[in-house]
């Protein structure tokens, strides 16, 4: 009676329920008003010219379409370096890798290197892959200044060394997810190691593994401060393309060791540096609103691949 | 297709037991080449990430013999008079050349500590809202719409605190300086409370149900099972969270050198302009030259940042570990 009572008269507890109720809608409200601000601001001047334009007019006018380039092309490249390199490690890590030592200290590192602030990525892939890689390569190849400066290679490099350890993780997380009953079933019928992993392992580990992929081009799509000075640049007259030619067959392709305009980069310019930042202001909230709507339809399709994944899994 | 090849064998057991011994030399090979192939791809993860411990360290490290440890920390100016002025500032283009990482570490601080309360309030009443209380189906759309917002990139946060919410906190507190730690850290918490928020949903959500049952049945209500029940239960999975936020908050870039004002001030008002480490790397390796004693500087302030969230989310991890054992009962 006397718990009833209490229970009735917990005043502490309305209060408490309602606060906590409430900052989660204040929360809310502020996330709901940035992006709402964001879009008013910004769909006034999306259009068919300014997603494709070169801008113009030192910045002020015209449109971001070498940014877009850049910013497909460069995570274009990072993912054929971070996606099969992820991908296999996890693979070997999950399935052929004895519990060691070793193996548990990869793992370790793996998961904390994740939490590694991006500018010392682009520390490391400056001294690393420009300062280290790159020098030794125009030396070894006589190509004088060619490697050795920042550029769209160097800067998808190390932004794959940056979404690697998402890759694996996510990568692992999926194969770990996968039944170790349907394994030994699998090796029951007499299948070999490989017969498993291709036919009973990866198909069912194959949305988990494409969730982290896609969360991993958002997240080097979305990345600035490693790039910053890996070779973005500010205003670049032409896409960084070339044309490769075999005999007479030409075709063109990413150029590598060209510098390359970034929406994310765009952004940060326009907004820290340009000449006249008022000016542009329209522009630069346009290119917000291209870049959030980049991100997060890439990570709205990982949130439904996840979601659907785990109810795969529940119903196994 | 496995069972097709089951056949085969067996068939050919029957028929000719070498041929059947031939067949499984060239799976063994195959099998082999495969396993070898998975560990070559590991071997190579394994190295890059050995790389960057080397590189990162080779560079920082060779800082000290150019500038030495106590370089780092102050610089002693002697005046005219034969007496020693002791300054603690980051001047690192001005003649006499001053590293003092000090006003660094102290905006950093001033930036990513208010952050983390801020983040902590709102991050954990989100989780608390999310797990407890939020009607379940309406949580399975708020909780991925929260990690949502962990996936803005960091220089759309930078650029509205830049654009908007300067000019609004401009007008409403009139700061010292336009941009301050203050900006910085709203910045900050915009992205560090889906982290925590997320993170404590999962502790909270991890505590069994049996002892809400069980607290329910003793005659608790919600507010008092939250409070003396699941929060003490999952208080190491809140915790690490809170942790991780804060290594986060240390690291980010992008929001602080947009809207912290970038002056390196020893201060402790939070309505002023500071620099933080991560703004002094990203504003300054640009120009740098290679190979200068500013060049080690910027890279011995990446070991630093690089060895201070590398034990953050080293002790969060040990601390979720330990969580996920003791929860299997």
């Amino acid at each position: 009676m006397e718990l009833l009572k209490k229970k009735r008269n917990d005043v502490e507890g309305l209060i408490f329920i309602n606060l906590v109720r409430f900052l989660f809608y204040i929360l809310l409200a502020v996330l709901i008003f940035l992006l709402f601000k964001i879009f008013i601001e910004g769909i006034g001047v999306i259009s068919f010219e300014f997603l494709f334009d070169s801008p113009r007019n030192n910045m002020t006018e015209g449109g971001i379409g070498p940014a877009i380039f850049g910013t497909i092309a460069v995570t274009f490249i990072m993912i054929l370096f971070a996606v099969p390199l992820g991908v296999f490690s996890a693979i070997y890590l999950n399935e052929y890798a004895k519990d060691t030592f070793l193996t548990r200290i990869i793992r370790t590192s793996v998961n904390n290197l994740a939490g590694v602030p991006s500018i010392v990525f682009g520390l490391f892939g400056l001294g690393f892959f420009i300062l280290f890689v790159g020098k030794n390569l125009d030396e070894v190849l006589g190509t004088g200044l060619l490697f050795g400066q920042p550029a769209l290679l160097w800067a998808s490099a190390t932004l794959a060394v940056l979404v690697l350890p998402v890759v694996i993780v996510s990568t692992l997380e999926a194969l770990n997810s996968v039944p170790k009953t349907h394994r030994d079933a699998s090796y029951g019928l007499g299948a070999t190691k490989w017969q498993t992993i291709k036919n009973v392992v990866l198909p069912q580990a194959r949305p988990g593994i494409l969730t982290g992929t896609i969360l991993a081009i958002s997240r080097g799509a979305g990345e600035t401060a490693p790039i910053l000075f890996l070779g973005a640049a500010f205003f670049l007259p032409n896409l960084p393309l070339v044309d490769l030619c075999i005999g007479d067959y030409c075709i063109t392709i990413i150029n590598p060791a060209e510098q390359f305009m970034y929406l994310a980069y765009h952004i940060f310019i326009l907004a820290t540096q340009s000449a006249n930042p008022t000016k542009t202001l329209p522009i630069q909230y346009g290119s917000t609103l291209v870049l959030i709507a980049l991100t997060f339809l890439l990570n709205i399709t990982a949130i439904i691949f996840r979601y659907r994944f785990r109810k795969i899994l529940g119903r196994v | 297709m496995i069972t097709e090849e089951l056949n085969t064998i067996k068939i050919d057991k029957v028929k000719e037991s070498s041929f059947a011994k031939k067949i499984k030399k060239s799976t063994r090979v195959k099998e082999k080449t495969i396993h070898y192939f998975f560990a070559l791809n590991g071997v190579m993860a394994l190295i890059f990430i050995i790389l960057i411990f080397i590189f990162l360290f080779k560079e920082g490290l060779s800082a000290l013999e150019h500038i030495g440890l106590l370089d780092f920390i102050y610089f002693d100016r002697v005046q005219s008079d034969g007496s020693v002025e002791r300054l603690y500032q980051w001047y690192p283009t001005s003649e006499e050349a001053r590293y003092s990482l000090i006003p660094l570490i102290a905006g950093t601080l001033l930036t990513a500590v208010p952050a983390t309360l801020i983040s902590t309030i709102f991050g954990v009443a989100a989780g608390i809202y999310l797990s407890e209380i939020a009607n379940p189906k309406l949580k399975e759309f708020l909780k991925p719409a929260i990690e949502l917002f962990a996936g803005i990139p960091t220089v759309v946060i930078g650029f509205i605190m830049l654009a908007a919410g300067a000019t609004f906190f401009d007008d409403l507190l009139n700061p010292a300086n336009r941009l301050n730690a203050f900006i910085a850290s709203i910045g900050l918490s915009f992205i560090i409370i889906p982290v925590i928020a997320s993170l404590t949903e999962d502790a909270l959500h991890s505590i069994p149900n049996e002892l809400r049952m069980a607290s329910y049945g003793l005659g608790a209500t919600r507010w008092q099972t939250v409070r003396y029940v699941i929060l003490p239960a999952a208080f190491s999975g809140v915790s690490a969270s809170i942790i991780l936020g804060f290594g986060r908050a240390i690291g980010e870039t992008m929001i602080v050198l947009m809207a912290s004002g970038n002056a390196a001030n020893i201060t402790t008002n939070i309505f002023n302009s500071v620099r933080t480490m991560t703004a002094t790397i990203a504003a300054e390796m640009g120009e740098v030259s290679h190979g200068s004693d500013h060049y080690f500087a910027l890279f011995f302030i990446g070991i630093v940042l690089f060895t201070i969230t590398f034990i953050l989310n080293l002790i969060a991890e040990i601390i979720i570990n330990k969580m996920r054992k003791k929860n299997i009962f």
